[in-house]
């Protein structure tokens, strides 16, 4: 991926920020230019609370170029609070302790890196909620 | 010499800390580099270690999200992100930009990035006092991360860990615990250094001991409760820089403090010496637990060499604002064993 693409999704990647459409309030994400929903094109930038709780999952031991370090590691379907579902990696998490359902909070961790000389790229992953967190990520 | 203290009483307004989830044994460092031989003299339990997706970046973001939690401010309202490091992911690029954006800080800020080996973090906490304090700003962010490397089969792999704390400095009347003043204390001293491109650090050894920790924390520590007419009974609590168990200890004991005060903040023997996240990430401990009226010291350790001590006392704040994110305690406890292999593919010891 090139600097300015990686740069310009760095809300969405970083804070998780999608779409809140100001005629009906569905809330997307990724973000949207209309709304599905009602076709509205008043859209605001909505950053979503980052709870969810796991709707299906898959374990990665092939990984595609880049991922290598992290193999084997799961990518699940969230399903977030406000009613949209995300596909994520997990992280801080066994293959084996993952459970439909399990309720899940965002974190920002390292997505990867662009070799020895490149950027790092960081955006949202999902772990297993811990004790005393308000839930959800930055 | 006289304590300093800014014109503007200022204080925490909320703090935060993060360690990864994944703990090495030194037991099994010891089995492997040593044949298990000083098995009965080891310097930590175990220490903590960085998931493959975890770096001083997305652990600073989790700290100082959980501190921006606790202070109950909104992320606009911050006016400087200051991490301090000795493990910042790029050479040239600022961690604290990366963070400032994340937090949704970005862009009306000031951002860097601070180095002095293990003092790094606290000398952000001076700054962030000095900012507010001169009435610049209302709040600022002060980082002290790491993801410490030590060379393997090196002395240092035994204790050097993950993790660190995040403090918000704000107004005294919205503070947990008031600053009552610092007192900061640096020589020229080549006890641990790392050149430039090199991976791993080299230390002098016994030279580490004497003349750079205990006389720089003993100097700072006494300056400061002579400069402000205290002694350590005062104190509920203290927090001094913990590269290993004893270290503390000792210096506790030179000083003239108890076990029991240093007890709560003493967290390396289960998470290995954060570096410059280690004094910070040990205070928080010590603010979980801490009563309003308490009066609490925190004093750092950096190599090359330096020490701030500080003192602030507790408000009635701290008891709202405490349950507002994860206690340290939560951190520590949330803890997954990983054996040398796994570790070493992790931290990219193996070169393929
Ligand atoms: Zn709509």
């Amino acid at each position: 991926m090139d600097i300015p693409r990686n740069w310009r999704l760095r809300e969405q990647r970083y804070r998780l920020q999608g779409t809140r459409c100001t005629a009906c309030g569905e809330c997307h994400f990724p973000p949207r230019h209309v709304c599905p929903r009602c076709k509205g094109r008043a859209l605001e930038p909505y950053r979503f609370a980052g709870r969810g709780t796991v709707y299906s999952y898959t374990v990665i031991y092939q990984a595609p170029e880049g991922f290598e370090q992290y193999v084997p590691y799961v990518v699940a379907l969230v399903d977030l609070e406000e009613g949209v579902r995300v596909t994520a990696q997990l992280t801080d998490v066994d293959p084996e302790e993952v459970t439909i359902g399990m309720p899940v909070e965002m974190v920002l961790r390292k997505l990867g890196e662009e070799g020895e000389r490149g950027l790092i790229l960081y955006g949202y992953k999902f772990r297993p909620r811990i004790e005393g967190s308000a839930g959800g990520g930055p | 010499m006289s304590v300093m203290k800014p014109v503007r009483e200022v204080g925490i307004v909320g703090y935060g800390a993060y360690i990864p989830r994944y703990r090495l044994a030194a037991e099994e460092i010891s089995r492997l580099w040593r044949g298990g031989q000083d098995a009965g003299a080891l310097p930590v339990k175990e220490k903590s270690v960085p998931g493959p997706d975890e770096d001083t970046v997305t652990m600073a973001v989790e700290a100082a999200q959980n501190a921006l939690r606790r202070a109950n401010v909104p992320p606009e309202a911050i006016r400087a992100v200051w991490v301090g490091s000795e493990s910042h992911p790029y050479a040239v690029k600022p961690t604290g930009t990366l963070v400032a954006q994340a937090l949704g800080i970005a862009p009306a800020t000031l951002a860097a990035d601070l180095e002095f080996a293990c003092k790094a973090g606290s000398e952000a906490v001076q700054a962030a006092v000095a900012l507010v304090g001169s009435g610049m700003a209302d709040y600022a962010l002060a980082v002290g991360m790491d993801t410490a490397q030590g060379r393997p089969g090196d002395a240092l792999e035994y204790t050097a860990a993950a993790g660190g704390a995040a403090y918000v400095i704000g107004p005294a009347d919205e503070a947990v615990a008031v600053l009552e003043g610092s007192y900061s204390y640096v020589t020229d001293t080549p006890d641990f250094f790392r050149r430039a491109h090199q991976h791993y650090p080299e230390h002098a050894n016994r030279f580490t001991g004497e003349p750079a920790y205990f006389h720089h924390i003993v100097n700072a520590a006494r300056g400061l409760m002579e400069a402000l007419g205290l002694t350590p009974e005062d104190f509920a609590g203290a927090v001094f820089h913990q590269p290993n168990v004893k270290f503390p200890r000792k210096v506790a004991r030179e000083l003239g403090f108890s076990p029991d005060q240093i007890r709560a903040g003493l967290l390396v023997g289960e998470v290995g010496n954060t570096y410059a996240g280690s004094s910070l990430l040990g205070f928080s401990a010590l603010l979980d637990e801490a009563r309003p009226g308490d009066r609490l010291l925190l004093v750092s350790f950096g190599s090359g060499a330096g020490s701030d001590a500080m003192s602030f006392v507790v408000t009635e704040r701290i008891e709202a604002a405490r349950d507002r994110a994860p206690r340290t305690r939560a951190y520590v406890a949330r803890r997954a064993p990983v054996d040398y292999a796994t570790y070493a593919r992790w931290r990219r010891k193996f070169t393929v």
